[in-house]
């Protein structure tokens, strides 16, 4: 509870500060807008549905592409984990495409696919892929090898060591790999949606855009704080329970 | 009741080594004899404690009798019939407790039972239980992994090793790692659970004394190439006790002969 109340205390602080900004006239009003108008757009938005409508186009398509991506990856590092041809081919593949900001895919989206919900699935597959490959890869290469000795032992043999040994022991690799996957989606995406306007729905990333024509400082602020409250109920939804977890299975938890 | 003939069948086996040899290639090092014709027998309930120098093999044959790795010439039989692969007739302890943290203290010892055809499901758990009792831990089947101390991992590890009812229960330095407390209370449980288990077991440690307090025999094997100098027999009342002065002078008979072997190749 004190942690919450300073955390409270912290925001307050900086919202506070901003107004103070604001106030002092530090810079124009079409630059930096009241937090008050802020939360006046914010509240129209929410009221008229629009904010709604754009965060489900938003996560409909980051889901989409997320789930896609983490469904081909992992079976992939497992391959590149299992067989030297794979992790030769497809593993250097994936480490040299990872390096490669997904940003970058947005330009060739657009050329194969057109101004379609495909270029944007395609997008956040490409952001998410390649990162999951790695971390599978890496966890599984990372599994004591004393493990799939004890369970050979035990009678376990190909698949159900690979199921009930190799996979759950690289569950700390692949879950981390997962996050650092979402991340990348959510970025590829907000881009993809600022640079592209598909006319088959418009995204929180569209809105930004809208708002930037429209010099509408109030609602590309907004915008911008709704996607950082989604990434952040991501991580604490999400991510966070699992990790607790992990956490409390491999007894890598603080105290 | 099929439980109950599961957890009352306790049949130890015999194992034969004939002739086994290994060698390792290691890098640019070369190559390592670490076993060179070796042949010894375990009798049917034996005890039976492989000592040496690091490098002499020890760990090596352990390996092979579990079927974790092949030797180059040789066999091992168990029960008459050779080994080619790992099975759940002979179950191996690590020196590390090797047990998996993603599963709790009850599905590190089913983990092994679930892979033994013939047990539903509420018969699993009542082996289980019944070895989790038999080491002392019937109290932490819940608890993870990493909450355990070093002695109590290794006692899953080894009702996680007897609950699949092996035959051969093969031992790689299990207590290495322990504090001398926690040790001396292991050597107690595993004499008990030979006794009552009759297990046949095969113990591989650096520690003389550890050899000499478990073994109906001990086998002091010399490094480079591996090969087998001497025998000892071990005759003392059970259950004995590591500090018994018997028992000292058997750890210092074979602490003499083992150092016979190792000096020449130290002077070298």
């Amino acid at each position: 509870m004190k942690r919450f109340i300073l955390s409270a205390l912290f925001f307050i602080a900086l919202l506070a500060i901003w107004h103070l900004l604001v106030l002092a006239k530090v810079w124009s009003v079409v630059l930096l807008p009241d937090p008050i108008s802020v939360l006046e757009y914010l509240k129209g938005a929410v009221g008229d549905g629009t904010l709604l409508q754009a965060s489900l186009v938003t996560m409909r398509r980051l889901l989409a592409g997320y789930v896609i991506g983490i469904a081909a990856g992992l079976p992939l590092g497992l391959l590149t984990a299992r067989f030297k041809f794979c992790e030769d081919t497809l593993g250097v593949l994936a480490l040299g495409l990872q390096t490669l900001p997904s940003v970058c895919w947005v330009p060739l989206a657009l050329l194969w696919f057109g101004q379609t919900e495909t270029a944007m699935l395609f997008v956040v597959i490409m952001g998410t892929l390649w990162s999951v490959i790695i971390a599978t890869d890496n966890g599984v290469r990372n599994v004591p090898p004393i493990f799939a000795r004890a369970a050979r032992t035990m009678g376990s043999r190909g698949l159900h060591t690979w199921f009930n040994v190799i996979l759950p022991a690289s569950l700390p690799f692949i879950v981390s790999g997962m996050k650092q996957g979402w991340a990348f989606a959510w970025r590829s995406l907000m881009a993809a949606e600022i640079y592209v306007t598909i006319l088959t729905g418009f995204g929180l990333g569209y809105l930004l855009h809208y708002g930037r024509e429209l010099n509408a400082m109030d609602q590309v602020i907004g915008v911008m704080l709704v996607i950082v409250v989604i990434g952040l109920l991501a991580d604490k939804i999400v991510f966070a329970p699992c990790e607790r977890f992990l956490h409390r299975r491999w007894g890598t938890a603080r105290a | 009741m099929s439980i109950r003939e599961e957890l009352e069948n306790v049949v130890p086996a015999k194992l034969a080594v004939d002739r086994v040899s290994k060698r390792f290639f290691t890098g640019r090092s070369g190559e390592v004899h670490a076993l060179d014709a070796v042949s010894l027998q375990v009798n049917v309930g034996g005890f039976l404690c492989l000592v040496g120098p690091s490098g002499c093999g020890k760990s090596t044959l352990l390996n092979i009798i579990a079927g974790l790795e092949k030797p180059d010439s040789g066999q091992v039989l168990a029960d008459g019939k050779p080994i080619t692969e790992p099975g759940r007739d002979r179950m191996v302890m690590f020196q590390e407790p090797a047990l998996f943290p993603w599963l709790d203290v009850m599905g590190n010892v089913l983990f092994g039972l679930k892979l033994k055809p013939g047990l539903n499901a509420e018969e699993r758990r009542e082996v289980a239980e019944f070895y989790l009792k038999l080491v002392g831990l019937e109290r932490f089947r819940h608890a993870t992994i990493h909450q355990l101390s070093g002695g109590m991992k290794q006692r899953v590890a080894l009702a996680r090793a007897l609950a699949p009812n092996p035959r051969v229960l093969l031992m790689d330095e299990p207590f290495a790692s322990l504090d001398a407390l926690t040790r001396e209370q292991l050597y107690r449980d595993i004499q008990n659970i030979w006794a009552t288990r009759k297990k046949t077991i095969v113990f591989v440690t650096h520690n003389v004394r550890e050899a000499a307090c478990l073994g109906n025999r001990v086998i002091l094997f010399s490094p480079h190439p591996g090969r087998i100098r001497e025998e000892f027999k071990i005759d003392l009342e059970r259950p004995r006790d590591i500090n018994s002065a018997q028992l000292a002078s058997y750890s210092t008979e074979i602490m003499r002969a083992l150092k016979g072997y190792v000096t020449p190749e130290v002077a070298e």
